[in-house]
């Protein structure tokens, strides 16, 4: 165990430079926890640039934001929980005001340390749905729609295809999806719409470490002949799916997605891919104000590590919605409580009564990029209607209107989900924190 | 010249037969546990909450590894899945009976993962070496699948996740949000040091000697009255109790909630590492492994832009990713061709050198 003292030696030496950088008071510390390494780099890199490209951009244009610097620090995870959870360890000593852990597994661990760390988790679209509930989880915000919300939507745009949700009886829908927590998530609403509109479902797990070898599924898919595909993947699993699909001969304009897919996913199938169809929320090109400032003042002052044509693409422009919300939770955040320099507590009242309409959109240059969102003390998720985008071979275009969430479906779910979080974890704390007005 | 028996007399057999019986040894380990206490004192969470308590974890689940592997010879791929069922019985015993004390819960999750040990290790009475691997990898895929497939285990939790309640000891808390780094690295540090004195006098004992007797030859030993079948399984019960207990420190004690992939074979292949770099059929030697492949990371990703700042070499997270790879896995490499039988084999012949120092022979 003599090797353990050395260690431990080593580890009070390294201590103090772990509290070294003590950030001068006058910025606001925001660290991006990022994963450009490991089996989901083909995506994480994406967003990462993403993210950070907004924020620097906020910084070389603004000078931050209320005139106040940000310093912004990746961590890179890897998306292993171990390491996120290392990383939130070695950032907490900083005053973060905000955290993204952008991976639902270090997302889970964390939910119930915000409270007490005061630092209030912004896990854009992903992580516990239940805690949309603002009420149980007033440290948690999951704008701008739950994967509820999602699957609602895609079951409602098939209603709509085919003349009415109740069309759908009788027809067969194969649900293809990541099996973990993330993808197992929708199906008790699934197999709840499956009930109400008379429709079967048919399901196709794929284990994460057969994420690039889904060929028996689809097997099954061929055999079974659904009406319609719809796709609950992430990182590698998207592209794989889409290929094999096309290998298989699925009709491509019948495969529907939640929100996760990349133009990388599609473009490695190319044009075969044609007719793909998956939700959004945000726009999929890049003739934005607020880009054009980040290609002036970011990508043509080489501090972007992005690759110049991925700016405006589907998953970079995601990074640049969630750094939005993050950018928009502190400039709220400084209107709420009066201080320039804001701390994790001012930024979850910030967040809490963050409403980005669309007057605001067009301030921030961002109008028509997303539709203006809203959250409460209560939802902390706001249930965006997301549009409908296809595939053209090259790019992805809007092909829908924006298509509400099943309210009516979704709710119940949610509010049994979190009492239930809730009534699980015993002395889960009852919501102490006072709720602001809107700003 | 300081670290040499001359002058120690035994004077019992029991005093000769000691674990430590140089007076060296004993007050060195006894500073290393006084130390490894105090750090509580120094108040950084980050080391504690980041560095010592995953680090002790890991330790202790390589001791468990190192048991069956090390000191009996069957190899196992199955950790991460025993790992992962002591820390889903742990869930299930603490939210069934919420009275319970959470460290009577974890010590008793170790009892459940031994009966699953048991069950996957009977296989390993009739195929040996890499089949055996082999069999025990049904166990870890058979066993993630379960954690996904049966809503039971996770109390029918939608998100599929099990998290860490509120729970405490004397009026503390020590599991859950609430409880600071310091109690939980106490009650983690506790448990392991105990942990690990058990597990010493089990493998100098006659339980080990058997377990080593089968390792070196199984033919002999059972020519020699030692009942395979009895030994062979009672390895894999007292391993897999270990994995189990690591397993279930992992989640209530370090992540506070975990989703299925956490137990996956990576984690796994993670502690056999450990097991092989720190040196086979060796306590210390799974410290020293959890050190080196935990711990070096670690302070590689700390040390590495603050040694390449100076120069003005901006560095980005991702190429600190890129840069702790390659290294750790030189260094993975260079170790095992200077000594193929792990770290625990170089602190022995430092140990060696020493005594004979300043005058070798």
């Amino acid at each position: 165990m003599s090797k353990m003292k050395s260690f431990a030696v080593g580890a009070i030496v390294c201590a103090p430079m772990l509290s070294a950088p003590a950030f001068a008071q006058d910025s606001i510390y925001v660290p991006l926890l990022t994963y450009r390494t490991g089996a989901f780099a083909g995506s994480g890199i994406h967003i990462a640039d993403g993210m950070r490209d907004y924020l620097t951009m906020l910084n070389e244009r603004d000078g931050g934001i209320g005139g106040v610097k940000l310093v912004l620090e990746e961590c890179e995870t890897g998306y292993d929980t171990k390491k996120g959870i290392e990383c939130y360890e070695a950032v907490k000593s900083k005053n973060p005001v905000v955290m993204n852990p952008w991976s639902t597994g270090i997302t889970l661990p964390l939910i119930p340390r915000a409270a007490v760390d005061k630092i209030p988790i912004l896990s854009m679209a992903y992580g516990l749905s239940a805690s949309a509930d603002g009420q149980t989880f007033p440290w948690v915000f999951n704008p701008p729609a739950t994967y509820w919300d999602g699957l609602s939507q895609i079951i409602s745009y098939l209603g709509t295809k085919e003349g009415g949700l109740d069309k759908l009886k009788g027809k067969k829908i194969g649900y293809i999806f990541l099996d973990a927590g993330y993808g197992r998530e929708p199906i008790p609403l699934l197999e709840q719409l499956a009930k109400d509109y008379g429709f079967e479902v048919k399901f196709y797990p794929i284990a994460a470490q057969d994420m690039q070898n889904q060929s028996s599924q689809w097997l099954n898919v061929r055999r079974d002949k659904p009406d319609y595909m719809v796709l609950w993947g992430w990182g590698a699993m998207n592209g794989a799916a889409v290929k094999e699909a096309a290998r298989t001969g699925y009709p491509m304009d019948k495969f529907y997605s939640v929100w996760w897919p990349g133009d990388d996913d599609l473009r490695a199938t190319g044009e075969p891919a044609k007719g793909f169809k998956s939700l959004n929320w945000h726009s999929a090109d890049g003739n934005y104000k607020a880009l054009a400032d980040i290609k002036k003042h970011v990508v043509d002052k080489k501090l972007s590590q992005a690759n110049p044509d991925k700016v405006g693409e589907v998953l970079y422009n995601r990074g640049v919605y969630n750094s939005m919300l993050i950018a928009e939770g502190i400039r709220n955040a400084q209107k709420v409580s009066g201080k320039k320099v804001v701390t994790g507590e001012d930024v979850r009242r910030g967040l809490e009564t963050m409403d980005i309409n669309a007057d605001r959109l067009k301030e921030m240059g961002m109008e028509g990029f997303a539709q203006p969102i809203k959250l409460t003390c209560a939802d902390h998720n706001g249930h965006l209607a997301t549009f409908m985008q296809e595939w053209d071979g090259k790019k992805f275009v809007k092909i829908s209107e924006p298509i509400p969430p099943m309210v009516d479906k979704v709710k119940p779910l949610l509010d049994s989900a979190a009492k239930d979080y809730a009534e699980k974890n015993a002395g889960w704390p009852k919501r102490s924190e006072a709720c602001d007005k809107a700003s | 010249m300081f670290y040499r028996e001359a002058g120690q007399f035994k004077t019992t057999y029991a005093a000769d037969m000691a674990i430590f019986p140089l007076r060296e040894d004993r007050i060195g380990l006894a500073v290393i546990i006084v130390c490894a206490y105090a750090l509580v004192f120094t108040g950084n969470s980050f080391l504690l909450q980041a560095v010592m308590i995953p680090f002790l974890v890991f330790s202790l689940a390589a001791i468990g590894l190192n048991l069956l592997t090390g000191y009996t010879g069957l190899l196992s791929l199955g950790t991460g899945a025993f790992m992962g069922v002591g820390a889903y019985a742990c869930y299930k015993l603490t939210t069934a009976f919420p009275g319970l004390n959470i460290i009577i819960c974890i010590l008793a999750s170790g009892l459940f993962s031994a009966a699953i040990g048991v069950l996957f290790g009977l296989p390993s009475l009739r195929i040996k070496g890499f089949y055996l691997a082999v069999a025990t990898l049904a166990a870890q895929f058979f066993l993630q699948w379960c954690f996904i497939r049966v809503p039971w285990l996770v109390n029918y939790n939608v998100s599929g996740a099990i998290e860490a309640p509120l729970r405490t000891l004397f009026g503390v808390p020590i599991v859950g949000a609430t409880a600071t780094p310091e109690t939980r690295y106490l009650v983690v540090l506790t448990l392991v040091i105990g942990l690990t004195w058990v597990a010493s006098n089990i493998v100098h004992g006659r339980i080990g000697r058997a377990w080593m007797a089968v390792r070196d030859m199984d033919i002999a030993a059972e020519l020699i009255g030692i009942r395979l079948l009895r030994t062979k399984l009672l390895a894999f019960a007292v391993s897999s109790y270990y994995c189990g207990v690591a397993g279930a420190l992992l989640v209530f004690l370090w992540y506070g909630g975990a989703e299925y992939d956490v137990f996956n074979i990576n984690q796994s292949f993670f502690i056999l590492f450990m097991v092989i770099i720190g040196g086979l059929g060796s306590l210390i030697g799974s410290f020293m492994g959890a050190a080196l492949i935990f711990i070096l990371p670690i302070i590689l990703g700390m040390v590495m832009p603050a040694i390449l700042s100076p120069f003005g070499i901006g560095i980005t997270a991702a190429t600190v990713e890129h840069l702790r790879f390659m290294i750790v896995g030189a260094l993975i490499i260079f170790f095992l061709i200077v000594e193929p039988h792990g770290l625990a084999r170089l602190w022995q012949i430092g140990k060696q050198k020493l005594r004979v120092w300043p005058f070798p022979y």
